[in-house]
């Protein structure tokens, strides 16, 4: 699958045949016009989280223009609320709830493609279809069961129950990668006596770094921008993550701090933002190589 | 599937050995971690929704077996009703303005553009930022008073008063959809462009010899081949769409009338502030037989690919 992306780059036979004035018009134009719209809430989200309440409410002037830029949303978020902790529980959560999922999902994804054992190819499929449930129709049972295991309102609903989402995906994606490995290199392992768990560890999962990177990206990502889970299992605000603590605790009655709301929306997708940018091939390779398979 | 037998020594066949070396024991093992949790929490909370939708459990009580009551109170009930009917519009709506303007969007990034690569990465950023917080930009682009497109607008002279984004339930219905499709494009575009490269330009190339217009190699070419990859984007897409909650949650929450309600966050709203889980269990469970739909078709998507791509059907 990465390779359809490389081999197409430089094979776009006709387009010499198509004039300028034809092709700004048709081509670039729209696109801009597309990264205008896809853009401008993130420019409006950095403009705003820098205006001062008074510049915020003000009539006169021109609202896309900042005048006078100030860090006082940022300070106040960072010291006067519980921002910091809600960072911190993110990144806690995504961490351990992705390492895990990837560990057990290289396990189960091996085991179905390769140790093929009876009933792999349905419990395949079952991976596939628990892919496709979606947390929605999930979260009222789930919440039952947090609440009878005593996990309410703790670190651990979240790392236990983010795995439903995450093992499917990672175990569909790296299926795939694991099929592209070649048997052979396999088989010659086996008959210079390794164990599968050697050809697992030394074999396959150094061939298979590509994969697991972009499964681990991924899984950072879903975990990190999960919402309803967090929404219901956690109730104090310094066990909250950084999409609900903004969400629900931000918010005082009918008064909305826009700048504050701003910079906390803000600093919560930068470090998203920051780890696509460094991935953004594993990133795209992962998100359609898991509709493509 | 056939496989070179490990060689043993023949010293080396004590039974352990011999288990780690059997696949099914070893599948087993391999399995378990991953099972367990699935099993512990994805498979046995369908169930228990399931059975929750049947009984008249609340927060904090144990509940009985009612049978039906849960799902004949919904069917009398207005708001459920109306949050059916705010989730298949929002769907519809959503979804094919979201193919519409993502496979146009694929096209565009298809073409020989400079800077293809940054503009690439930069047009997902739609859809990597958690949907929560890219919600409260809209939230405020949306506000009553200091919307900035309301200014555009005014200062345009084309509207002479500040538009109530989500104060009116059409207008809000088509605030909540426009900003789940500024979150769904990117999502759909890149998939689709993945799809676009795999199709050879020589076809292209055959074609317009042929004497094939531009709209026709569209027609003929283009969506033909891309067909397999539509199907199942499309059904993750409608599958995204159909069950959004946060975006309502962080918008609206539901309001204004209930206008903008769909059936998870209706669901969450009757669950877990209400809770009255049996009814919240009951709303979600509704929404299964529309996921299945869903999910038969993009079976038949993924069936129709071995065909198209020159293999046979299994």
């Amino acid at each position: 699958m990465s390779q359809d992306v490389q081999e197409v780059q430089d094979t776009q036979g006709m387009n010499y045949l198509v004039s300028l004035p034809r092709r700004v018009v048709v081509i670039y134009l729209p696109l801009l016009i597309f990264l205008i719209v896809l853009l401008f809430p993130f420019y409006w989200m950095v403009v705003t989280s820098l205006k001062s309440d008074a510049e915020l409410i003000s009539v006169s002037g021109n609202p896309f223009w900042l005048i006078d830029p100030t860090l006082m949303h940022f300070k106040k978020l960072l010291f006067d609320t519980d921002y910091p902790a809600w960072m911190w529980n993110t990144v806690v959560v995504s961490v351990v709830a992705t390492l895990f999922s990837l560990a057990s999902s290289v396990l189960a994804a091996y085991a179905i493609e390769r140790l093929r054992f009876s009933g792999s190819r349905q419990v395949g499929l079952g991976i596939f279809l628990a892919y496709l449930v979606p947390p929605s129709i999930l979260f009222i049972p789930l919440a039952y069961i947090v609440f009878k295991l005593g996990l309410y309102d703790t670190r651990w609903a979240l790392i236990l129950t983010y795995p439903t989402f995450l093992i499917p995906f990672c175990t569909w994606l790296l299926m795939g990668y694991f099929r592209s490995i070649p048997f052979e290199l396999e088989e010659c392992a086996l008959i210079d006596g390794a164990t599968r768990l050697q050809i697992l560890t030394k074999i396959v999962l150094p061939l298979a770094v590509p994969g697991l990177i972009s499964a681990g990206i991924f899984a950072f990502t879903l975990s990190w921008n999960e919402f309803i889970y967090a929404l219901t299992f956690i109730s104090s605000s310094e066990n909250k993550t950084v999409p609900v603590g903004v969400v629900t605790e931000l918010v005082e009655g009918d008064v909305y701090h826009w700048g504050a709301l701003m910079a906390g929306a803000l600093l919560g997708s930068v470090p998203v933002a920051v780890m696509y940018s460094f991935f953004v091939e594993h990133y795209v390779a992962g998100m359609t190589g898991a509709v493509k398979e | 599937m056939r496989r070179a037998a490990p060689l043993l020594k023949p010293q080396d066949t004590d039974a352990v050995r011999r288990l780690l070396e059997n696949r099914n024991f070893l599948g087993f093992i391999f399995m378990l971690p991953g099972s367990v949790l699935l099993l512990l929490f994805l498979t046995y909370p369908l169930g228990l929704g399931t059975w929750l939708g049947f009984t008249d459990t609340k927060v904090g009580r144990a509940g009985q077996f009612v049978g039906l009551d849960n799902y004949q109170f919904l069917l009398g009930d207005a708001v459920a009703r109306l949050s059916l009917f705010n989730t298949l519009f929002y769907t519809i709506v959503a979804s094919s303005v979201k193919f519409a303007l993502g496979l146009w969007l694929a096209i565009l990034l298809n073409q020989n553009i400079p800077f293809k690569s940054a503009i690439r990465a930069v047009v997902l950023l739609p859809f990597i930022v958690p949907t929560a917080l890219s919600a409260i930009a809209f939230w405020w682009i949306y506000d009553a008073q200091f919307s900035v497109v309301s200014w555009a607008l005014m200062k345009m002279g084309l509207i002479h008063s500040y538009i109530d984004f989500l104060g009116d339930p059409w207008m809000a219905r088509m605030s909540t959809i426009i900003a789940n499709i500024w979150r769904g494009v990117p999502f759909v575009a890149i998939c689709l462009l993945a799809g676009l490269q795999t199709i050879p330009p020589s076809l292209y190339e055959a074609a317009s010899i042929d004497g094939a217009k531009p709209s026709q190699q569209f027609w003929y070419v283009t969506l033909p081949l891309l067909t397999p990859i539509i199907a199942v984007v499309m059904t993750f897409s409608v599958l995204f769409t159909f069950t959004d909650f946060q975006l309502i949650y962080v918008l609206t929450r539901g309001g204004p009338l209930n206008a903008t309600h769909l059936m998870a966050t209706l669901s969450f709203q009757r669950a877990i502030p209400g809770g009255a889980l049996g009814e919240g269990a009951a709303l979600a469970t509704a929404m299964i037989p529309f996921l299945l739909a869903a999910i038969l078709f993009s079976y038949f998507g993924l069936q129709r690919r071995a065909w198209q791509q020159g293999g046979s059907d299994k």
